[in-house]
């Protein structure tokens, strides 16, 4: 339950509330918005990022817990491990459990390819299964992929390679009807027609959705078609650096056991890193809505290899993460609430933005709503702002909240807020990578002939800022796209012998640089027993 | 002084602060969690736990990072559990009765001893949701299992040993693809971008320099 000073804010809610629900608050124009996001926008907070000393990206900027990692050694310069004691050889090794490692690997399996899934917890256990909102495609009569890409393009600042956008965009509706297909549950109306809402930043109404268990839904079914197909996977197995060949290939990954600590060799004629995104490493001290794997560990192995970053510098604070109770902080609150008509609104009940901003400068305008203008509610945590959920009862309906987001419904009630009657507190929280390792239109990097990446550890594809509803997309499409390209690859690459001196030169290069951090990466767990807080 | 509780994980004492989740308290005790942790917002399933208050006889069960600790709780986490997920061809069944007496027929032992129900974690319809299986009656099994995250509490308690998670993604996926109507609009779209209609659209915007993309970008239209 809310404090007595928090009631005494929802008062001042609730009394302008009748006001609000008739207007629409005006859009930002492009000057407010840039001169909000340098003020107010984490990633241009100097002081919290550093600079890259050595390796493809060296000289560029990434936060810096992220620079940490990069400037650690491997655990492999210790802990020595017999390459030629092979446990797994197969044509496509995916890393990574979620989405995108799913999706390639029901597509590597459909074109032939020996596929097989590594996955540091288990398969599921990923930022897809906890996408709420849901995913864009632009398949309505008003709509079209062109009109996806200039969306996607404008909301990204203009960044996004335009090779992969187009990919994105055009293959949007494939992607929907393959889940479809495949047996996804899609919020759609007696005749068939899919329902669909805005997010932040779209111009025609393309958000479908399952509910607001919209990736779950995806995940779920995507994982038990992984398992009827029988394409093994290897849970609680974590890869902890790939192994290359004299050619300059990749030849497999070291895994690590997470259970036992013992050492695996897989060699794989391709190997398709999907591991995800970065949330878990708390950027700038923030709570994030990302599952518990969440740390870069992609990012990482493929920067050791030489594979270079695209846009490391840039992440995504979704901007309504639960500022209150403590329990969920930071927990996600999908967008949808505001799709479906929730304003955002200060102490005082004035909605002080509209609420479908793109995320970047919804979130920036939080902050600066709490910071500078102290117009936040305060909290035990720090403070926040309204989203005023009641609103969606009143322009849906009775019943509009726990027919199309009862996730947050159920999440809210745990701590006797019923949403329905009451606002909630929201602040943003670290949610998504919006870069990583590039990639060209097929999939693979451009250092490494046979590796590729797909998901959110890619860099490029939104630009300096995504959509909601586009990452659930690019999952999706570049996925299945790396498990399609990986398998024909798979058939024409002759390994050599496996090696792992990257790893050693890597070494040479930070001892060059002056560089150490006594730590080693990839970090594969946050560390979060006290203790190992208390060292921290 | 922060309120402090006293919990029991595998039946050992810790002292910790009261409004901390079971999970985040397992951590403050010093665990290093691999098993029985997952997305920790309550959408995969990974931290079923069973519990009981001391002094009481009723057996709970719950997700460790949705649920607030209390004083004198013994907790067991469940760090995985056999649930028996049978294969199939989504492209070869159809959404006959038929086809759940293959796949698991043990839902027909059920006894209705409404244990599932009780153990749900989400506050499900459980029971419910597996007689609608029986009768073949998919659509409802899947809008009523809809919100399972997967967790297992159920089929820990069943005697007639169903894997009701199972039960329900079938009748989902059954549900899916070809149960609900088929969506005209995407069919059309998918066959639009397959013969090449937007091919040209795209280059030309793919094309355009950054100063007319901000223009279009900056006007566009938006769809009320």
């Amino acid at each position: 339950m809310f404090t007595p000073e928090m009631m005494e804010s929802v008062k001042k809610v609730e009394a302008t509330r009748d006001m609000r629900m008739g207007m629409e608050p005006r859009r930002m124009t492009a000057e407010e918005k840039d001169t909000l996001l340098k003020e107010f926008h984490p990633d241009y907070r100097q002081e919290a990022f550093e600079e890259i000393k050595i390796g493809p990206n060296k000289g560029q900027k990434a936060p810096a817990e992220l620079v940490h990692l990069l400037h650690s050694n491997s655990r492999l310069l210790q802990d020595k491990v017999d390459l030629n004691k092979v446990d797994y050889d197969v044509d496509v090794l995916i890393i990574g459990g979620g989405g995108a490692g799913a999706s390639a690997a029901i597509e590597a399996h459909e074109a032939g390819a020996k596929a097989m899934i590594v996955t540091k917890l288990r398969i599921g256990d990923a930022n897809t299964m906890m996408a709420e909102g849901g995913i864009q495609a632009a398949d309505k009569e008003n709509d079209s992929p062109v009109q996806h890409y200039l969306d996607a393009f404008g909301g990204g600042h203009f960044a996004a390679r335009p090779e992969l956008l187009r990919r994105l965009v055009m293959e949007a509706p494939d992607a929907i009807q393959w889940l479809n297909k495949l047996g996804v549950m899609f919020d759609k109306d007696e005749e068939g027609r899919m329902v669909t809402t805005h997010g932040g930043g779209t111009s025609r109404k393309r958000m479908h959705a399952c509910k607001d268990y919209s990736g779950a839904e995806i995940m779920r079914t995507l994982r038990d078609e992984v398992l009827n197909r029988k394409i093994p996977v290897v849970e609680f197995t974590s890869a902890v650096e790939l192994i290359m060949d004299e050619k300059g290939q990749a030849a497999g990954a070291v895994l690590l056991n997470m259970e036992t600590d013992d050492y695996l060799v897989a060699r794989a004629k391709t190997v398709i890193i999907a591991t995800g995104g970065a949330g878990r490493m708390h950027y700038q001290g923030f709570p994030t809505s990302n599952h518990y794997g969440a740390t870069a560990d992609g990012l990482i192995l493929g920067y050791r290899a030489g594979a270079p970053l695209l846009y490391q510098d840039t992440i995504q604070y979704h901007p309504t993460g639960v500022a209150y109770p403590s329990q969920i902080f930071g927990a996600l609150v999908t967008e949808k609430v505001r799709s479906l008509g929730a304003m955002l609104v200060n102490k005082d009940g004035e909605a002080f933005m509209h609420p479908l901003e793109t995320r970047d400068v919804a979130a920036a305008s939080i902050i600066r709503e709490c910071k500078a203008r102290d117009k936040g509610v305060t909290t035990p945590l720090g403070s926040g702002v309204w989203l005023d959920t009641p609103m969606i009862e009143r322009i849906g309906g009775e019943g509009t909240i726990e027919k199309r987001i009862p996730a947050m419904l159920r999440m809210y009630m745990n701590y006797g807020i019923d949403m329905r009657k009451l606002p909630i507190l929201v602040y943003p929280t670290l949610h998504y990578q919006n870069g990583g390792l590039e990639i060209g239109g097929e999939g693979f990097t451009k250092a490494i002939s046979n590796l590729l990446v797909a998901g959110e550890a890619v860099g490029g594809i939104h630009g300096r800022n995504r959509l909601m509803g586009n990452s659930l997309l690019d999952i999706i499409v570049f996925g299945r796209n790396a498990g399609k390209a990986a398998a024909a690859k798979a058939r024409e690459v002759t390994l050599g012998t496996m090696n792992l001196d990257h790893v050693e030169k890597y070494a040479e290069e930070l001892d060059a640089a002056g560089v150490t951090t006594g730590d080693v990466s990839p970090l594969l767990l946050p560390k979060y027993a006290r203790h190992e807080r208390e060292e921290a | 002084m922060e309120n402090m509780v006293n919990v029991y994980f595998f039946g050992k004492k810790y002292s910790v602060p009261g409004d901390l989740t079971i999970m985040t308290a397992m951590e403050y005790a010093g665990y290093t969690l691999k098993r029985g942790c997952g997305c920790r917002h309550g959408f995969c399933g990974a931290c079923a736990t069973i519990y009981r208050i001391k002094g009481k006889n009723e057996l709970k069960t719950c997700l460790a990072c949705q649920t607030q600790v209390e004083e004198g709780m013994y907790v067991a986490s469940i760090p995985f559990f056999p649930t028996d997920k049978r294969t199939y061809e989504i492209n070869e069944i159809r959404p006959t009765q038929q086809i759940m007496m293959e796949l698991y027929p043990e839902i027909y032992s059920c006894i209705g001893c409404n244990a599932c129900t009780k153990a749900c974690t989400q506050n499900l319809n459980v029971m419910q949701y597996i007689a609608y299986a029986q009768r073949g009656e998919f659509e409802k099994c899947a809008e009523e299992s809809f919100d399972c995250v997967g967790c297992g509490c159920c089929s820990v308690r069943c005697p007639a040993e169903i894997s009701h998670p199972m039960v329900g993604l079938l009748a989902r996926r059954l549900t899916g693809k070809y149960i609900a109507p088929e969506s005209e609009h995407l069919n059309t779209r998918v066959e639009e971008i397959h013969r090449g209609a937007y091919d040209d659209l795209i280059e030309q915007i793919m094309e355009k320099p950054i100063t007319e993309m901000q223009e279009l970008y900056n006007n566009r239209e938006i769809e009320k």
